[in-house]
C-alpha cells in the first residue's frame, strides 16, 4: 500500500508540473472502476468506493467526489454508468463524471440519484480535503490546508503526510505541517505522542503565529490529551501570545507612520508659511483641497483622452497640483497677505475668510458631493511582510511625504532659493539693502508652502473623500503639528507629525478613535503649556535645566 | 461700592447702548403682544426669538471684545464656552420634560431610555431645578476657563499660540460631544423642550419673557465689562495688552489679570449661550465647531475691538446680513462672510466704531485736547464721590 | 563680606544661551542707598545682569541676594518688582493708549492683587504723590496727554517717574539718556542725582559724560564679568579696560 502510494506520487508530480487538463489526465482510466463503484452497493457500497477514491490520491476525483457532494451524481438506469446529472428543464443534461465528455439527455426517470447520508458526507469533506492536497493548483493546495488546520479531521492525516512529503512550496509545506500539528494535537493520537512530538507540534503552531493558532493552542491547553501536552500547549500560547503583541504593535507603528505621514503632508507646507514666514495661513486646507481637485481634473482628461495611460494620471497631477495651489498661494499672498506682515492674527482671520470663500467657489463649481478619484494600479492591492499587511497605497503616500520633506530640506538649505528665504526671515532690511527682493521672496515662499499643500492634496485624494470639506478636516491637525513640533523647525514638523501619528494610532485599540484623537487634542493642549515653543526647543532648555 | 463700580463704567456710550436696550425692553414686548396683528408696529413672535438670538450673540461678542480687545487674547474657541452654557440649560429643560417624552421615562430624557441606560449619570443630577442649572450656566464655563487659562497664562503662551490651543480646545468638545456615550444626546444634541420655569417655552409671552431677560442680561453684562474696563483693573489690562512683561516688572501678577478677564468672558458667554438654548429650542454639538468660535471673532472685528459696543454692534449687523443672505441667497453667503473676513482686516482694522471714531475725531481733534483735562477732573470728582 | 547689610549681593551668577556665556561667574555688591553706573561694551551681559536681577532669566548657577536675604532666583518678575526693584528698559516702554496720568497710576505703589485694583478708588495722598513726580518729571502740563504722543525725551522722563512712583529700593536703569539732547542728558543726571540715597540706582550707560556727570562708583562688565571696578578715573585708567572697551 505504501509503495503504491509512493508510486502514485512519483507519477503525480510528473503531471503536477505538466499543465495538463485533468480531462486528458491519462489515469482518468485507472480511476474509472472505483467512480463506477460508487454507484452501487448503498451506503455502504459508496462510503467504500469512497475511501478507496481518495487512498488513490488522485486529483482528477475531485470533481466527481464535489458532485457527489452536491446531489449531482446519477446512475444511468439503462447501463449502470455513473453520470454527472444536471436538471435542465424536465430532463437531465448528463456528462461523464471523469472526461467531462458530454452523453447527451435524459428524461428524470432514466437516472437515479446517488444518495448520501451524514456518515457519508463526513467521508466525502475528509476525502475533498485529503484529495485537494494533491491539487496541481498551488493556490488549492493552499486552501485545502487551511481547510484541513480549521476541520482538524483526522482521517485527512495519512493524506497530508503524503503531501507533505512532496510538497515542492516551502509556505505550502508550512501550512501543511501546522494541518498536521493541529491534528495531532487535538485528535486522540497526542496521547501516544513523545514528548518531543509534542513539542514540535506546539512549535510549528507558534510557528503559524496568528490568532487561529492562538485560539487552537489555548484550546488544547485547557482540555489537551495528557498533562504535558497541556503544559507545552500552555507554554506556546504564552510565547504566541507575545508575538502576536509585537507583531500587533508594530502594525500600529506601521498604522502610526502611515498616519504621521499624512500629517506630515498637510502640515509640511504650512511649516514653510507658518514656521518659516510666521503667516498663519487658515485657507491652507483649501490648498490641499485644491491640489485634489486638481488631480480629479487631469483624471477626468485621462480618462476622456488617454484612459490607457490612466496609471500615469497620478504623476501628472502632481506637477500639476503643485502650480495651481501655489499659483493660487502667490495670489492670495499679493493680494490679501503682504498687507497683513506682522500682524498674525488679523492675518488668521483673512486668511479663514479666503478659506471660505474658496470652499464656496469649490462647491459652486463641482458640487457640494465627493468627487471620484481613482488609484493607479500600481498604487492598489496589499502585501505581506512577517504579521505585517502593507497596502501600496499606503506605502507610496509614506515614501512620497518622506520624498517631499526631504526635497524641501535640500531646496531650503541647498539653493539660492532657499538662502533668499533664510535671509529675508532672519533679517528683512538687511536683505532688502543687499539686493534681495523680499517681496518677490515672500511671495514665491508662500506659493512653495501652498504648492506643497497642493502636492498633499494629490496624496490624500487617494486615501480620502474628495470635497470641499477636504481641508477643512486636516487644518487643525496640521496647526498641532507645526505648534507641537515647534514652529520654525522643518524637523520639528516631521517628529511632531510621526509621534502624533504614532500616539493616535496606539490611543485608538484602547480608546476608540474620536476619544483617541480627543485625548491627543488634551496632550498637545498640555505640551504647549508645558513647552509653549514646540518640541524642538526641548534640546536648548534642557541644557539650560 | 458697587454702586461706585457700577457708575465708573458710565461714560457716553455706555449711555448710549444701555438707552438703546431698554428702548427695546420696552418696545419690543409691547409691539408683539399689545399692537394688534394688522398694525405696521406690529413684531411677530418669530422676530422677537430672531432678535433675541441676534443679542445672545451680542452678548458672546461683548465676552469675546473683554478678552480679545482688552486683554490681547484672541480666543478662537469662545463659542465652546457659549455651547457650554447651552447645554447646562438644556439640560434643566430636559429634565423639565419628565414624562412627557416619546419614552415616556420621567427620569430619564429620551436618548438615554433610546441607549439602553437605566438611571440618569452623576453629572445630570440637580438639573432638575432651575437655580442649579443656573449656576452651572456660569460655573461650567467658567471653571473650564479658570483650568485652560491658569495653565495657558502662566505657562505664558500668548498670541497666535494661545490661540491655537483655544481652538484645540474647542475642538475637543466637539469630538466629545458627538460621542452618544457622553451623555449629552450625542449627534442630535438635546431638544423637543416644553418648557422652562412651568411656562410653555412655545408660547408669545415667554418667548417676549425670554428676549427681555436677553436684553436684561445683555445690559447688565455691558455694565460690569465697562466697569471693570474703567477700573484700575482695566487699565492694568490695557497695559498689559500692549506691553505685558512692562506691567510684570511693575510688580503686576499679569497671569492672574489674564484669569481674571478671561473666566469673567467665559461666564458672559455661558450667559449668552443659556439664553439662546431656549429661543432657538435646541442645542448641538455643532455650537461647538471651530468655524462658530471663529465666526464670532469677526463680529467683534467688524464692529471694533477694544469698544465693546462694537462687539454688540457687529453681532447684530452680521447676523442680520447672514438670516437675509442664507434666506434669498444661500449660495454667496460663505462669499460674503468670507469677504467680510478679509476686508474688515484690510480696510478697517479698527472695525466699524474706529471708523466713526476716526471720522469724528478729524474735525475737533485740537479743541478736544484742550477741553480733556476738565473730564479727567470730573472723572476724578466722581470717582472720589463714591468712594 | 557678608550678605546681611547688603542690598543686593549676586555671587558667581552665570547664564549661558546654547553654549554662550552672557554671564561667567558675576559677583557684584550694591549697599542701601549706593548709586552705581555699569559700563562696558557690547554683549558684556549688562543687560543680561538686568535680566537675572528681575527675574526674566533664571542663572544657571549662582546667590543672588535681595536685602541678604531673599533669593531672587526662586521668584517670579512680578514678585522681585513687588519686594522694591524697578527696572527701566533701553527702549522706553510706556503704555501708550493711557494717559500720563494714568500711567503713574498704575506705577504708584499700591497693593497689586486684581480684585484690589478692581475696586481701587485713588486716595488724596496718592493723587498728591502723582503731582509731586508729575512736578520732578516736568510733566505736570502734559497729565492728560496719551502717552503715545509724548516725545521721545518725554517718554524716558515718563518711565523714570514710573519707577519713582513705584518707589522700590533699587533701580535698574538701562540707557536713560539714549536718544536724548544734551540738556535733557543733563538734566536726567541730576534727577539721577537727586533720588540716589532715598534709592539704590544701577546706571547702565554708554554715555561718557553722563557717566562722569553723575561721579559715582564704576564697574565695568566684560565678557559676563566684573572687570575693573572703582571712580571713572581709575577705571578710564586702567590698561584693560582700555583694551577691551574704551580703546586706544
Amino acid at each position: 500500500m505504501r509503495r503504491a502510494l509512493r508510486w502514485l506520487m512519483a507519477l503525480y508530480v510528473v503531471v503536477a508540473t505538466s499543465t495538463a487538463a485533468f480531462a486528458a489526465d491519462p489515469r482518468a482510466t485507472d480511476l474509472r472502476p472505483l467512480v463506477q463503484a460508487l454507484g452501487s452497493g448503498g451506503y455502504s457500497g459508496t462510503e467504500k468506493a469512497l475511501a478507496q477514491l481518495s487512498e488513490a490520491g488522485d486529483p482528477a476525483a475531485v470533481p466527481v467526489i464535489e458532485a457527489l457532494q452536491s446531489g449531482d451524481l446519477f446512475v444511468r438506469k439503462a447501463d449502470g454508468a455513473v453520470v454527472i446529472a444536471r436538471k435542465a428543464g424536465d430532463a437531465y443534461t448528463l456528462t461523464d463524471p471523469l472526461s467531462r465528455a458530454a452523453l447527451g439527455d435524459a428524461p428524470a426517470a432514466a437516472v437515479e440519484k446517488i444518495r448520501i447520508n451524514n456518515a457519508l458526507r463526513r467521508a466525502i469533506s475528509a476525502s475533498l480535503g485529503a484529495l485537494t492536497l494533491m491539487s496541481p493548483d498551488a493556490g488549492v493546495r493552499r486552501s485545502a490546508a487551511d481547510a484541513v488546520f480549521k476541520s482538524r479531521d483526522a482521517q485527512a492525516l495519512e493524506t497530508l503526510n503524503a503531501a507533505i512529503a512532496k510538497e515542492q512550496d516551502t509556505r505550502i509545506r508550512a501550512a501543511m505541517e501546522q494541518a498536521r500539528a493541529a491534528i495531532l494535537l487535538t485528535g486522540e493520537a497526542a496521547s501516544k505522542m513523545t514528548d518531543a512530538e509534542i513539542q514540535s507540534a506546539t512549535d510549528t503552531l507558534t510557528a503559524r503565529g496568528d490568532r487561529d493558532a492562538l485560539v487552537l493552542l489555548n484550546m488544547v491547553a485547557g482540555s489537551g490529551a495528557s498533562d504535558v501536552t497541556k503544559k507545552l500547549a500552555a507554554a506556546a500560547v504564552s510565547t504566541l501570545e507575545q508575538k502576536l503583541a509585537f507583531w500587533a504593535a508594530l502594525q500600529n507603528l506601521w498604522y502610526g507612520l502611515s498616519l504621521g505621514s499624512v500629517l506630515l503632508l498637510a502640515a509640511i507646507g504650512l511649516a514653510v508659511t507658518f514656521g518659516v514666514m510666521g503667516v498663519i495661513n487658515m485657507a491652507h486646507g483649501e490648498m490641499v483641497m485644491i491640489g485634489a481637485y486638481t488631480t480629479f481634473l487631469v483624471q477626468e482628461f485621462f480618462r476622456a483622452y488617454a484612459p490607457g495611460l490612466f496609471d500615469l494620471s497620478i504623476l501628472v497631477a502632481l506637477p500639476a497640483a503643485f502650480i495651481v495651489s501655489g499659483g493660487v498661494g502667490i495670489v492670495i499672498e499679493r493680494s490679501v497677505i503682504r498687507w497683513l506682515y506682522g500682524r498674525p492674527l488679523e492675518t488668521l482671520l483673512a486668511t479663514w475668510g479666503l478659506s471660505l470663500a474658496l470652499q464656496q467657489a469649490v462647491r459652486s463649481i463641482f458640487g457640494p458631493t465627493n468627487r471620484e478619484v481613482g488609484a493607479p494600479s500600481w498604487m492598489s492591492g496589499a502585501f505581506e511582510l512577517g504579521g505585517l499587511t502593507i497596502t501600496y497605497g499606503r506605502l507610496w503616500i509614506v515614501i512620497f511625504a518622506f520624498a517631499v520633506f526631504a526635497a524641501l530640506l535640500v531646496a531650503l538649505k541647498r539653493t539660492w532659493f532657499g538662502l533668499s528665504i533664510r535671509a529675508v526671515t532672519q533679517n528683512r532690511p538687511m536683505a532688502n539693502a543687499m539686493g534681495i527682493r523680499t517681496a518677490r521672496v515672500d511671495a514665491l515662499t508662500f506659493g512653495l508652502g501652498s504648492g506643497i499643500a497642493g502636492l498633499a492634496g494629490v496624496a490624500l485624494s487617494q486615501i480620502d473623500n474628495v470635497s470641499p470639506n477636504l481641508g477643512q478636516g486636516y487644518i487643525i491637525d496640521s496647526f498641532m503639528v507645526v505648534v507641537f513640533g515647534g514652529v520654525g523647525n522643518l524637523w520639528g514638523t516631521l517628529v511632531g507629525a510621526l509621534t502624533l501619528g504614532s500616539i493616535n494610532k496606539f490611543l485608538e485599540p484602547y480608546a476608540g478613535a474620536v476619544l483617541g484623537k480627543i485625548l491627543v487634542l488634551i496632550f498637545i493642549i498640555l505640551f504647549i503649556q508645558r513647552r509653549p515653543r514646540g518640541l524642538f526647543a526641548l534640546k536648548g532648555r534642557a541644557v539650560e535645566a | 461700592m458697587l454702586l461706585r463700580f457700577f457708575l465708573m463704567g458710565l461714560d457716553r456710550k455706555a449711555g448710549i447702548v444701555l438707552t438703546i436696550l431698554a428702548v427695546l425692553a420696552v418696545a419690543v414686548p409691547v409691539m408683539t403682544l399689545w399692537v394688534p396683528a394688522d398694525s405696521p408696529f406690529h413684531l411677530s413672535v418669530f422676530t422677537v426669538s430672531l432678535l433675541g438670538k441676534y443679542l445672545c450673540f451680542a452678548l458672546l461678542a461683548l465676552a469675546l471684545d473683554l478678552v480679545w480687545g482688552y486683554c490681547g487674547i484672541l480666543s478662537l474657541g469662545h463659542a465652546a464656552f457659549f455651547a457650554l452654557g447651552g447645554y447646562a440649560m438644556g439640560m434643566y429643560l430636559m429634565r423639565q420634560i419628565g414624562p412627557r417624552g416619546v419614552y415616556g421615562n420621567p427620569e430619564l430624557p429620551d436618548f438615554m431610555v433610546f441607549l439602553n441606560w437605566t438611571e440618569l449619570p452623576w453629572y445630570w443630577w440637580g438639573f432638575d431645578q432651575f437655580w442649579f442649572a443656573a449656576l452651572m450656566v456660569l460655573v461650567v464655563p467658567g471653571a473650564l476657563a479658570f483650568a485652560f487659562g491658569w495653565f495657558a497664562f502662566r505657562s505664558r503662551v500668548t498670541g497666535v499660540y494661545l490661540s491655537i490651543i483655544t481652538q484645540a480646545l474647542t475642538f475637543a468638545l466637539l469630538l466629545a460631544f458627538f460621542r452618544n456615550d457622553m451623555g449629552f444626546g450625542g449627534n442630535n444634541g438635546l431638544t423637543d423642550f416644553k418648557d422652562i420655569l412651568g411656562y410653555d417655552i412655545q408660547a408669545d409671552t415667554t418667548r417676549v419673557a425670554l428676549f427681555v431677560a436677553t436684553v436684561a442680561a445683555l445690559a447688565l453684562s455691558y455694565m460690569i465689562a465697562s466697569g471693570v474696563i474703567a477700573s484700575k483693573l482695566g487699565k492694568v489690562l490695557v497695559a498689559l495688552r500692549d506691553a505685558e512683561s512692562r506691567v510684570r516688572f511693575m510688580g503686576y501678577d499679569t497671569e492672574s489679570y489674564k484669569l481674571f478677564a478671561w473666566t469673567l468672558s467665559a461666564c458672559m458667554a455661558g450667559v449668552a449661550g443659556a439664553l439662546y438654548v431656549p429661543q432657538v429650542g435646541i442645542i448641538n454639538p455643532s455650537e461647538f465647531a471651530p468655524a462658530s468660535s471663529i465666526e464670532a471673532v469677526i463680529w467683534v472685528a467688524v464692529g471694533g475691538r477694544g469698544t465693546l459696543a462694537g462687539g454688540i454692534l457687529g453681532a447684530v449687523l452680521v447676523n442680520m446680513g447672514k438670516s437675509y443672505f442664507t434666506g434669498a441667497l444661500p449660495e454667496l453667503w460663505l462669499f460674503a462672510l468670507g469677504g467680510l473676513f478679509v476686508a474688515v482686516t484690510l480696510f478697517l482694522p479698527k472695525g466699524l466704531l474706529g471708523l466713526w471714531g476716526q471720522l469724528t475725531a478729524k474735525l475737533p481733534r485740537r479743541n478736544k485736547t484742550a477741553a480733556l483735562p476738565n473730564v479727567q477732573t470730573a472723572n476724578q470728582t466722581a470717582g472720589q464721590k463714591g468712594a | 563680606m557678608s550678605a546681611e547689610s547688603t542690598l543686593l549681593y549676586l555671587d558667581g551668577v552665570s547664564v549661558s544661551f546654547d553654549g554662550f556665556k552672557a554671564l561667567n561667574s558675576l559677583s557684584l555688591v550694591m549697599m542701601p542707598g549706593e548709586m552705581r553706573a555699569i559700563i562696558g561694551p557690547n554683549g558684556a551681559g549688562k543687560t543680561t545682569m538686568m535680566d537675572v536681577i528681575t527675574g526674566k532669566t533664571r542663572p544657571d548657577t549662582g546667590t543672588i541676594l535681595f536685602e541678604g536675604a531673599t533669593d531672587l532666583t526662586r521668584l517670579r518678575e512680578a514678585a522681585i518688582a513687588n519686594l522694591g526693584i524697578g527696572r527701566k528698559f533701553q527702549r522706553p516702554t510706556v503704555f501708550e493708549p493711557h494717559t500720563v496720568w494714568d500711567n503713574l497710576e498704575l506705577a504708584l505703589k499700591a497693593p497689586r492683587r486684581p480684585l484690589k485694583t478692581l475696586t481701587y478708588a485713588i486716595s488724596r495722598d496718592d493723587r498728591s504723590r502723582i503731582e509731586e513726580i508729575l512736578d520732578i518729571t516736568r510733566l505736570s502740563a502734559l497729565r492728560n496727554r496719551q502717552a503715545g504722543s509724548l516725545s521721545h525725551g518725554q517718554k524716558q522722563w515718563l518711565e523714570i517717574g514710573m519707577l519713582l512712583a513705584q518707589d522700590p529700593k533699587l533701580l535698574l536703569v538701562d540707557e536713560p539718556v539714549a536718544g536724548m539732547t544734551d540738556a535733557e542728558t543733563e538734566q536726567t543726571a541730576e534727577l539721577l542725582c537727586s533720588i540716589a540715597g532715598k534709592h539704590s540706582v544701577i546706571v547702565v550707560e554708554h554715555d561718557m559724560s553722563f557717566v562722569r556727570a553723575l561721579g559715582v562708583k564704576v564697574t565695568v562688565l566684560a565678557e559676563g564679568s566684573v572687570l575693573a571696578e572703582g571712580s571713572l578715573d581709575a577705571v578710564s585708567a586702567n590698561s584693560q579696560v582700555i583694551d577691551t572697551y574704551l580703546g586706544r
